[in-house]
């Protein structure tokens, strides 16, 4: 029978490798779910109008809504996809049509539309945006400015195959 | 209460009162908003200003309106601050329904919703008891009128303390603050919770 040497560098690099392994195996089930797709927010739908026209910008502009649209699981950006953006801004209220616009996203996934600045409603100053064209699961988002100076506002939409 | 106290008493409870809404009133946010959506806001500080006169009124502690003449300008002060509360909820609901039934459903985003929902729900509560006071034992009335106004005043702040709305930060802290000390203070002295250990 070979007698079990247990060494120092055998003690550091049998450790090391179980170590390995762990960090390995922790991951792996993470690695094969992959990204995870967004959820709508609480009271993203509100006041939102079914089929609002792409525009250049909304009304007079002045704040950038921007974000980025990806697929669930390996995360590859999704071009071509229409995300409508509303809110309460200087311009009018969140149920206004005028306040309401589409944009599409370009080849790397990203999105940025103009529209005028929002302004604190309902007690936070916020936006919502939709994506609703039918390939992917309808999302709804409702992000929360850090200030109501802010003239820019992010959100990133995961989707998954309807 | 010397003369000189009692004016300078009027003269505080009148600024405490007029400043917060006079700032709500001609606060920058207004310039984006409909007349109603302007109104509900303010039928909204309206309510919170009438919740620190209330306490004040109900255990005589203004001079010139000792409990018993207090507390009938009490019940009037109860009325319009329940037509408030309808005001401020009904002029939200044409500004923006899908957000007020969220609120009334408590699945609103916001934190400082279900707040004020409760608020409004025990200020409903604490004036229907009022209504039913002959037909109610001293001991259901008090308790409960007690309770109900304990739940409506916290609501009521920190509904109003966490919201980024018309009210400056500054008054509306300083109102909610009078409002908290005024509730207390008419609760120690009315003290109703003696109730609890007398079976009526």
């Amino acid at each position: 029978m070979t007698p079990i040497l247990l060494t120092r560098r055998t003690l550091i690099a049998t450790a090391g490798a179980a170590l390995a392994l762990g960090a390995l195996g922790l991951r792996l089930p993470a690695l094969a779910q992959g990204l995870a797709p967004t959820p709508s927010m609480r009271g993203g739908a509100n006041n939102y109008r079914p089929g609002a026209p792409i525009v250049e910008r909304i009304g007079n502009g002045g704040f950038w809504m921007t974000g980025t649209v990806r697929r669930a699981g390996d995360g590859a950006p999704l071009p071509n996809q229409r995300i409508q953006v509303w809110a309460h801004t200087v311009e009018g209220h969140e149920r206004d049509p005028e306040s309401h616009g589409a944009t599409l996203t370009a080849a790397d996934g990203t999105f940025r539309l103009e529209m005028p600045q929002i302004v604190p409603a309902f007690g936070q100053p916020h936006a919502h945006l939709a994506y609703d064209s039918g390939d992917f699961a309808t999302v709804f988002l409702r992000p929360v400015m850090r200030s109501a100076k802010d003239t820019t506002l992010h959100a990133d939409f995961v989707l998954q195959p309807a | 209460m010397p003369p000189a106290k009692a004016v300078l008493t009027w003269l505080a409870l009148a600024a405490a009162l007029a400043i917060p809404l006079a700032v709500a009133a001609t606060s920058p946010l207004l310039e984006w908003r409909g007349p109603v959506y302007i109104a509900a806001g303010l039928a909204g500080v309206v309510a919170l200003a009438l919740m620190l006169l209330q306490p004040l009124l109900a255990a005589g502690l203004l001079p010139g309106l000792p409990p018993r003449r207090g507390r009938r300008v009490h019940r009037w002060t109860g009325v319009a601050l329940v037509l408030a509360v309808l005001l401020h909820v009904a002029g939200l609901w044409v500004t923006s329904p899908p957000d007020v039934i969220d609120a009334l459903l408590f699945a609103s985003p916001t934190p400082f919703t279900p707040w004020g929902v409760l608020a409004m729900w025990a200020v409903f509560a604490a004036a229907l008891l009022a209504a039913l006071r002959a037909r109610l034992s001293p001991r259901t009335w008090r308790l409960g009128h007690t309770a109900l106004i304990a739940i409506a005043v916290t609501g009521a702040l920190v509904h109003a303390l966490l919201i980024e709305g018309t009210m400056s930060t500054l008054s509306k802290a300083a109102l909610c603050l009078l409002t908290a000390a005024a509730t207390a203070k008419a609760i120690a002295d009315l003290r109703a919770w003696r109730m609890l250990r007398r079976r009526a």
